[in-house]
């Protein structure tokens, strides 16, 4: 018989609409000891208000630095079965797509071999499986790759890159992020799954520039969908958005940032200087029967996300503004340039220093050079405003 | 012979996801036409062909028992063929063709306890991390704060009635697993107390160069304790970051006392209108408390309420406190204004106030 665990702190989060994360545990604890043993650390938790957690070890499965995180509990005593907890990241697929089928079978492999409980999904993508015993970790591995999955990133390697649902589902998809997010899982097998790098290295691939995946602030490579065309528009379809009662003038031309449209409320008629648009989606979102992206399209690549660990949090900013990224020779010279910037990085960049705090540290400038690309005015939101200007080159005295 | 054994198999990627697409999306892929919200929680996609794809948008807990995936698969089996999928912030979604499915799955998953809603003008799941369900860093607990969250705002969830979006999310750490820093509105664990040393383990279980290179302040120096290499910590220099203690486990930094959240706004990822945005600091500190959390709650739905009164239609939080300033939004919301809201980081100066567009009141 498993130890029957009071926890009146963690009942009180049963209570209320929104779906109970502890029903989960729970409802695990009754087949799984480690899923009990988690309800009553976790209760002691909630009372101490302290993780009781330690630092995790090195484990993983053999061949791979990563995809499994250590996690080990500091009561080991008190908790055995929680003693090991580790956790495995399992690549999803593009687009978080599945079949019942597919699910049933994650879920037997993980009843098999764990707590039975799972992160659908974890931040970076990956769906997480939550706790198991270093013993497990290699037959899990071989049930996994049987069945035809395998695991995600985690530690200083390229992580599982992940995309917004795209053309699967979403009109406004610029390109196919589902097929170039599998694309790049693809190749770079070998990085994803053994750290070699500074860091860690995300890619987000949104189909948009409203930007479904948060790439701008989280992916170390953002790709953000975009057109260079213009604006197709459905004049009938304005029509019937003005008489349904929108308030075009207000709501969409008043928000352009770029201040590029205009309306005219007796002819029911919208006009864009599509010259000035700025690609932003709103008025599209906001109309999306009679407003839709250009046909010309593609995508802008940004570089360098990051959460404020260490030097800062970061945003992407612009590397290359439009490529077509759906044409396999331009994926293959973007995939060159990824490698080439990987090479660069690895060769200078510190421990624990992302690609984008290397930027900073380096200058965006000397990046450019050594990876290859010309400075263009897309990439700075204003030039520098202050003279400490580097020069490598000046001429002597007895140049003149 | 060593070519007897079997083949262990390695890097053979996730699974191709053509396999899992819906026939309805195989044939209409790349060619959606619009979309439209038919009811809260509820989309239709038209395609070119003039075919119609249903998906029915649930909240889940994003920590999730298997049984549970399996009433997701049953669930699909019974009215999707067999097709569902999850969101970027942890939804799940069943996708259906034939419109009199909606109301039967909706009352399905509904009566299984997970409301439909998270479209359009509303609040979605919040994109979460571990806490102390699972990891060593937690300043504080991720599960539980979200659902204490979501249960005092689940009607914005189930209704469009909101001027724009608000995108929550919660980190239980600077560490941030998840786009936390650009949300309209951000929980962030945080601690507030300089690490512990452990001097007597230090040197076995750590690199001295490599951890007093991991603080950002430069507050961390090689030192000699009691005749052990060890490091000491400048404490005015320290502003908890604990990325100390990600490098080397002897410098534990967690306090019952003095962690717990900070709340930031305004931020957003998306491009529409306003260029993507970090989310700015309106609460440094709140205290762990839970199960519930009472006064992280009530702060965060306070925010969201004067915000909803004053906004604009389709204007994100941060889009509004750009128009209205930073002032008045201290103002309505009831917050007050503290040391700790000026910067003093790196390029602090960028962020104070260089002009005299104020707004006064006579
Ligand atoms: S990022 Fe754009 S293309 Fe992708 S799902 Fe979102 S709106 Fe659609
Ligand atoms: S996409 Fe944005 S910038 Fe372009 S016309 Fe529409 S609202 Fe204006
Ligand atoms: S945010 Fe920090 S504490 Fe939370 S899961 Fe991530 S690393 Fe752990
Ligand atoms: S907590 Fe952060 S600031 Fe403080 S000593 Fe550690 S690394 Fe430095």
């Amino acid at each position: 018989m498993p130890k029957e665990y009071k926890t009146p702190k963690l009942d009180e989060l049963e209570k209320g609409p929104w779906p109970s994360f502890v029903k989960e545990i729970k409802l695990a604890a009754k087949k799984s000891e480690m899923s009990n043993d988690l309800l009553g650390q976790l209760e002691q938790s909630y009372n101490e208000k302290l993780g009781h957690w330690k630092h995790g070890g090195i484990v993983g499965v053999m061949g791979y630095g990563g995809g499994v995180i250590g996690r080990y509990s500091d009561l080991p005593d008190k908790y055995p079965s929680v003693s090991h907890f580790h956790t495995i990241r399992v690549n999803q697929p593009s687009g978080w797509f599945y079949t019942s089928d597919a699910l049933r079978t994650i879920c037997d492999i993980w009843e098999k071999h764990g707590s039975g409980l799972t992160n659908m999904h974890g931040s970076t993508g990956d769906m997480v499986f939550l706790g198991t015993t270093t013993d497990h970790l290699e037959p899990v591995f071989k049930d996994l790759t049987e069945a035809g999955w395998d695991l995600g990133g985690s530690g200083s390697d390229m992580r599982t890159p992940s995309c917004c649902v795209g053309p699967g589902r979403c009109e406004w998809a610029c390109y196919d992020t589902l097929q170039r997010c599998y694309d790049i899982t693809m190749r770079y097998q070998d990085e994803l799954h053994r750290p070699a790098f500074p860091y860690k290295w995300k890619f987000k691939f949104a189909g948009c520039p409203n930007d479904c995946v948060a790439s701008i602030a989280r992916a170390d490579i953002s790709v953000i969908g975009t057109w260079k065309d213009d604006i197709r528009v459905d004049a009938d379809q304005v029509k019937t958005y003005a008489d349904e009662g929108l308030d075009i003038f207000n709501d969409v031309v008043l928000n352009c940032p770029a201040k590029c449209m205009r309306y005219d409320g007796e002819k029911k008629e919208i006009s864009i200087d599509n010259k000035d648009c700025r690609r932003c989606m709103h008025c599209i979102n906001v109309m999306p029967k009679a407003l839709r992206p250009g046909v010309e399209q593609g995508a802008t690549i940004l570089i360098g996300a990051k959460a404020p660990i260490v030097e800062g949090a970061l945003l992407s900013s612009v590397l290359i503004p439009f490529l077509d990224i759906d044409d396999e020779e331009e994926f293959e010279a973007f995939c060159d340039l990824i490698e080439e910037m990987q090479d660069v990085w690895c060769e200078e960049g510190k421990n624990r220093e992302r690609v984008g705090e290397f930027i900073q540290r380096v200058g965006m400038g000397n990046f450019l050079e050594a990876v290859g690309v010309e400075p263009i005015p897309e990439m700075v939101a204003y030039p520098r405003d202050n003279p400490y200007v580097f020069y490598e080159d000046f001429y002597e005295d007895e140049d003149e | 012979m060593a070519d007897a054994a079997p083949q262990r198999i390695t890097d053979i990627g996730p699974p191709d996801f053509q396999q899992f697409l819906p026939p309805v999306v195989k044939a209409n892929y790349g060619k959606w036409k619009y979309h439209e919200i038919v009811e809260p929680g509820v989309m239709v996609h038209v395609a070119e062909s003039g075919d119609e794809l249903y998906t029915i948008r649930a909240g889940s807990p994003r920590l999730l028992a298997i049984d549970t995936i399996r009433f997701y698969a049953d669930l699909a089996d019974k009215y999707c063929d067999g097709h569902l999928r999850f969101t970027s912030r942890h939804n799940v979604e069943f996708l259906t063709t034939k419109k009199e499915n909606v109301a039967k799955i909706r009352a399905e998953i509904e009566a299984n306890g997970n409301p439909v809603g998270g479209m359009g003008r509303s609040i979605t799941s919040i994109v979460h991390t571990q806490g102390w369900v699972h990891c060593h860093s937690a300043a504080t607990d991720a599960s539980g704060v979200v659902k204490a969250v979501m249960d005092e705002v689940i009607d914005y969830f189930k209704e469009e009635k909101l001027p724009a979006k608000c995108r929550i999310a919660l980190a239980c750490c600077l560490n941030m697993c998840g786009a936390v820093h650009c949300s309209d509105i951000a929980i962030l664990g945080i601690h507030r107390k300089p690490p512990r040393i452990d001097h007597k383990n230090l040197d076995k279980i750590c690199e001295i160069p490599n951890l007093s290179a991991s603080c950002p302040t430069a507050a961390i120096r090689p030192a000699t304790v009691e005749g052990m290499p060890s490091v000491e910590v400048i404490e005015e220099q320290c502003m908890y970051c604990a990325n100390c203690f990600t490098v080397c486990p002897a410098m534990p930094i967690a306090d019952p006392e003095n962690d717990g959240v900070s709340i930031w706004v305004g931020g957003k990822v998306s491009n529409a209108r306003s260029e993507p945005q970090f989310s700015k600091l309106a609460i440094p500190f709140i205290p762990n408390n839970p199960p519930r959390w009472p006064e992280v709650t009530e702060a965060i739905v306070k925010i969201i309420e004067v915000w909803a009164a004053n906004a604009r239609p389709y204007e994100r939080m941060g889009e509004w406190i750009e128009r209205v300033g930073w002032p008045r939004f201290f103002k309505l919301t009831g917050i007050p204004f503290e040391k700790e809201h000026i910067d003093d980081f790196k390029h602090a100066g960028l962020s104070f106030k260089r002009s005299a567009h104020l707004t006064h009141e006579a």
